[in-house]
């Protein structure tokens, strides 16, 4: 991290800054001069903002998140699709890449596929999806997996450098979905278990320093060779989110 | 207050049992934690926000919460019959009216948390254990609180007023018998549940709910330091 950041845990109804200087970011509230914490997270103070990052909960959609999801229903007029979340996602006919006709939904996917959407809308009604982008799209092949969604950002590190390492260690594909689930397609099924194997690692060992280097190791003590950078398409989920 | 009261296991009036907490116990659950007092022994688990079911009972305006009390058949020395009782229904209810008001669930229309409060060992006091391992619970599972909930037991008896009572104390026969009084508070020491079994005066209450806002902030200490303590944060993250 380029600034300082400190960073405590804290718990429900805790102060976290006292003062006027400060202003309440998420999971955050004003209370008189003080800055009092809403849930149980880490507290971080950035540009006078003070705000709780989520150590654990279940996933909340935001708009923009990459996800991955099975397909539950089809509708006259799209999906309906599970995240993991309450509310189940819907996928509108017009938010597919190509034309699809009414009576041909199934084409583009059947009941139980899996397929990689994004987050287009979340409101009172629900969430919507949109397939319209680069890297979303049905599975195919390959290996879907369900982490904890809050070690998500954990698994992509900074700036997508963790998910770099491994891809460069087991030579796959590795799509992350900010609900948790993780899709790894390699050349050969050996390559995507040792990719699932080495994910699994970092989100037991999450809270670590120097995480980065410790996965380094890890591949090196594994027997992981690393493979020549290739030009392959950017097709993680995001950028880790703060 | 008479100092020269002697309780049964030699406490003071005011000293609460051995007592500890520990959070993240249930891997499965999205929230979990224990609470310990002397022998009693409560596991709370939270699952959710998630989807209420049946339809019929979602809330378009705010989320739901849904306690379950359970006392394990081995809990207590004579084997007690597993399901619910009209007893447990009753804890359950209070443990949700003792939590709801410091929930805010407005965010989770049509959504539901469980709490799963199971009492795995039982010398009184397991409704206030309850509470104190679901507060840990809820705030582990990520459920924004606007504050920390604290239960505390506080009993009157003969006509001393004592904290924390054990089961001995409970069946206490002598004088004027034994009063009981649950009663949960926030940190900021706003009362979200109150009850009385037995017969106390006016003035002695008032004793009571001070002995209680006492006892509750220690206890508050401890959950705080159980949730803090769970997240080994060896330096950076990243």
């Amino acid at each position: 991290m380029t600034e300082e950041h400190k960073r405590t845990v804290v718990i429900p109804g805790e102060t976290i800054k006292e003062g006027d200087a400060y202003l309440p970011g998420e999971g955050t509230e004003k209370q008189g001069n003080k800055i009092v914490a809403l849930r149980y997270g880490l507290a971080e103070e950035h540009n006078r903002l003070v705000k709780v990052i989520p150590l654990s909960g279940v996933y909340q959609p935001r708009r923009g998140n990459i996800v991955i999801g099975k397909c539950n229903l089809i509708t006259f007029n799209g999906w309906v699709i599970d995240i993991g979340t309450a509310e189940n996602a819907f996928l509108p006919i017009m938010e597919t890449p190509r034309y699809v006709a009414k009576d041909r939904l199934d084409e583009v996917m059947k009941i139980g596929d899996i397929c990689v959407v994004q987050i287009f809308s979340v409101n009172g009604r629900g969430i919507d999806l949109t397939m319209k982008a680069r890297g979303l799209g049905r599975i195919d092949e390959g290996i879907v997996f369900r982490i904890n969604s809050n070690k998500v950002p954990r698994v992509i590190g900074k700036e997508g450098s963790m998910i770099k390492i491994i891809r460069d260690y087991t030579n796959c594909n590795i799509t992350v979905g900010q609900n948790g689930y993780i899709w790894i397609k390699g050349d050969k099924i050996e390559d995507e278990l040792f990719a699932k194997k080495a994910i699994m690692f970092i989100t037991e060992k999450s809270f670590m320093e120097g995480l980065t280097e410790k996965v380094e190791e890890w591949f090196k003590e594994n027997g992981g060779v690393k493979k020549e950078t290739k030009k392959t398409e950017e097709k993680s989920g995001d950028k880790e989110e703060d | 207050m008479t100092s020269s009261f002697k309780r049964p296991d030699g406490r003071k009036v005011d000293e609460l049992r051995e007592f500890e907490a520990k959070v993240g116990i249930v891997p499965n659950a999205d929230g979990s934690a224990m609470y310990r007092s002397g022998e009693t022994i409560a596991i709370a688990a939270v699952y959710g926000p998630k989807k209420m079911h049946p339809q019929h009972s979602q809330n378009p305006e705010k989320g739901t919460l849904r306690c379950t009390y359970n006392m394990n058949s081995f809990s207590v020395s004579e084997r007690i019959r597993p399901g619910p009782s009209r007893r447990s229904t009753e804890i359950s209810k209070i443990t949700e009216w003792a939590l709801e008001p410091v929930l805010m669930l407005d965010k989770f229309q049509n959504m539901v948390v469980d709490v799963h409060i199971n009492i795995i060992q039982a010398d009184a006091g397991t409704r206030c254990a309850g509470i104190n391992a679901a507060a840990m619970a809820l705030a582990h599972a990520g459920i924004p609180m606007k504050d920390m909930v604290s239960s505390v037991s506080v009993g009157k008896l003969d006509k001393t007023i004592v904290v924390d009572l054990s089961k001995e104390e409970e069946d206490y026969e002598e004088g004027e018998g034994p009063t009981d009084i649950p009663i949960s508070m926030t940190h900021s020491g706003d009362i979200t549940h109150f009850q009385l079994d037995g017969k106390i005066d006016s003035k002695q209450l008032m004793e009571a709910v001070e002995l209680a806002k006492k006892s509750c902030e220690q206890i508050y200490e401890v959950q705080k330091k159980a949730l803090k303590d769970s997240i080994d944060l060896t330096g950076g993250e990243d």
